[in-house]
């Protein structure tokens, strides 16, 4: 199997004032080409800091992550990142928030008019070119967060890294978008890595959903394969025997396996490393 | 009670006559020919109104204080009464700009001068504050070195900086403006600084994995975002500038708006020394309500 991304014992180790923090350890993964997968867990399990070393914002305190057989050392346009809150720069219109990708990943081979052109494709792409000049407060949350999506694509990487993505959309919205990145991501052929809460959403997007154990320390506890056929109908996976098998085996390593039994110790010393 | 209640009841009842003669006839003659039309259509009552409620109040206001001023001048005494300030007035701006010699000139002469000074003490000061603010901001060593010093400094009055001023420049035109300089420079340091120190983490983590160049994260993170922060310096600094300047002239002498009000202080023009009072009051709105606007212009709705 050819290996996009490798990660191997990785770890994190935070310094806060109380001493070490280990939030995560020795995680392995590897991803193919062209896969989807979703890290789930409890929060404070230390997704979001895995993805934040997939994306190269963090480097690992042990073991290594490889992307294309190079070490991480840093971001890169290869691994495009959404942001939870889709930080978009408030200043810039929808066309220049992504512009500004655009121009930093192709600037020096391409002509503006072609610059331009991409930046047009990748609005087009999510549904919004009717929403190329107008700026981020003047359109809807979903809309904002299809821009975010747009901006990682417009840079053609090779992984798409999601924080929690459509976390703070309503569900109908968060349908919607979910939808639409499915069809994106079978045109487009990208790789992804989605941090996530939801059962439903990790099932219905991954080929495999990663589950993590509890922090601290925490590592990867169980790998679920889906194995569902593309393209996937929410409708028509709604009375699926398999979607609701994975279904049932995710909430049951979340409930059952990892209950979260958050002693008030754990949590001072999870807030101390958050704040 | 119930009589009073049944009063408020009936009110509304009572059709209202100015309404039921305004109502829209359709003949424009017929209603030229009863004396319907006024000076102004209707239409014009939807923001009459408004506009009558915003600037009523103050007006108001304005005229009490006018009233009080009277009452309390009208029996004599060395403050002149708003009328003798009035016809003063009228014949200082009916000649603003003539002049009579180095030591008497017209007032707009005296307010362009002082406006030069604190433009041109107020402009180095930006020169020099906003990019040391930025540097502030963005290196935390030398804000920890620095950050002693302007504490200490930022308190002393400006005034205190005019002798060295006076010494270093020699002359008392360049004295004036160092001062300006100097009570103008904090603020903008400050507010930059701050600025700087607050951008959201996550705009510099975009520009951390689109990997933009430094110049690309300054002009299109680190300067729109850390602008709100600079204008509200400069609106503080040019707000103690003008404050400041009044009294650094007084001391400097020559042309200006501080000078001239010593000057008809010696001459024992009071009307004059009354009339400055408003003149330096109104110039420093307008350069306040200049930056507002400018401010207004760049903030952008922050909404997550």
């Amino acid at each position: 199997m050819k290996k996009l991304i490798q990660i191997e014992n990785a770890g994190q180790t935070f310094q806060t004032q109380k001493g070490p923090f280990v939030a995560l350890r020795d995680v392995n993964l590897n991803l193919a080409p062209g896969e989807s997968i979703s890290l789930i867990g409890h929060s404070g399990c230390g997704k979001s800091t895995l993805l934040n070393l997939i994306a190269g914002l963090t480097l690992p305190t042990q073991g290594v992550l490889l992307c294309n057989d190079r070490e991480i050392a840093g971001p890169g346009p290869e691994r495009a990142v959404v942001f939870q809150n889709h930080s978009l720069l408030p200043w810039l219109t929808c066309f220049d928030n992504i512009y500004l990708a655009v121009e930093k990943v192709f600037g020096r081979r391409e002509k503006k008019p072609q610059l331009r052109e991409r930046t047009l494709a990748a609005l087009d792409l999510v549904g919004l070119s009717h929403a190329e000049t107008k700026y981020p407060h003047e359109i809807s949350g979903g809309m904002k967060q299809r821009v975010g999506i747009a901006r990682a694509l417009s840079m053609e990487p090779q992984i798409l890294l999601m924080d929690e993505p459509f976390g703070a959309l309503d569900a109908l919205t968060r349908a919607n978008l979910q939808d639409e990145l499915m069809r994106i991501l079978a045109a487009t052929g990208a790789t992804m890595v989605m941090v996530t809460h939801d059962v439903d959403e990790a099932v219905l997007l991954s080929d495999r959903i990663v589950m993590m154990t509890n922090g601290p320390a925490a590592t990867i506890g169980e790998i679920l394969e889906v194995p569902l056929a593309r393209p996937r109908d929410r409708i028509a996976l709604a009375d699926d025997p398999q979607y609701n098998h994975c279904r049932q085996a995710v909430l049951s390593f979340l409930y059952e396996k990892q209950r979260k039994v958050e002693d008030l110790s754990q949590r001072r010393q999870r807030q101390a490393v958050q704040g | 009670m119930s009589s009073l209640s049944m009063k408020k009841t009936s009110v509304p009842e009572s059709p209202p006559p100015a309404k039921a003669q305004a109502k829209p006839q359709n003949s424009m003659l017929h209603r030229l020919r009863t004396g319907q039309v006024r000076p102004w259509p209707d239409s014009m009552n939807a923001w009459i109104a408004p506009v009558l409620r915003h600037t009523l109040p103050p007006v108001l206001g304005l005229l009490i204080l006018i009233g009080i001023w009277h009452l309390a001048t009208f029996n004599g005494g060395s403050i002149p009464t708003p009328g003798q300030t009035w016809e003063a007035a009228v014949i200082l701006f009916s000649e603003p700009f003539y002049i009579d010699g180095p030591n008497d000139q017209g007032i707009g002469w005296n307010v362009l001068a002082s406006l030069e000074r604190v433009a041109l003490g107020f402009g180095i000061a930006a020169l020099v504050g906003i990019p040391a603010g930025f540097m502030l901001g963005r290196f935390a060593l030398l804000s920890q070195m620095l950050n002693p010093i302007i504490s200490l400094l930022r308190p002393v009055s400006p005034l205190a900086w005019l002798p060295i001023g006076l010494l270093v420049f020699q002359r008392a035109d360049p004295a004036a403006v160092w001062t300006i300089f100097i009570c103008s420079i904090w603020p903008m340091i400050m507010n930059t600084a701050q600025g700087v120190t607050r951008v959201p983490q996550d705009y510099l983590n975009v520009a951390r994995v689109l990997q933009l160049s430094e110049w690309k994260i300054f002009t299109k993170i680190l300067f729109p975002a850390v602008l709100p922060y600079m204008l509200t310096g400069i609106r503080l600094s040019i707000g103690t500038a003008w404050l400041v300047i009044v009294a650094a002239e007084m001391l400097t002498g020559g042309v200006g708006i501080g000078f001239w009000v010593w000057d008809e202080w010696n001459n024992l023009k009071v009307e004059h020394i009354i009339i400055a009072i408003f003149v330096i009051g109104i110039v420093g709105l307008l350069l306040e309500q200049c930056l507002m606007l400018l401010a207004r212009r760049f903030s952008y709705e922050q909404r997550s």
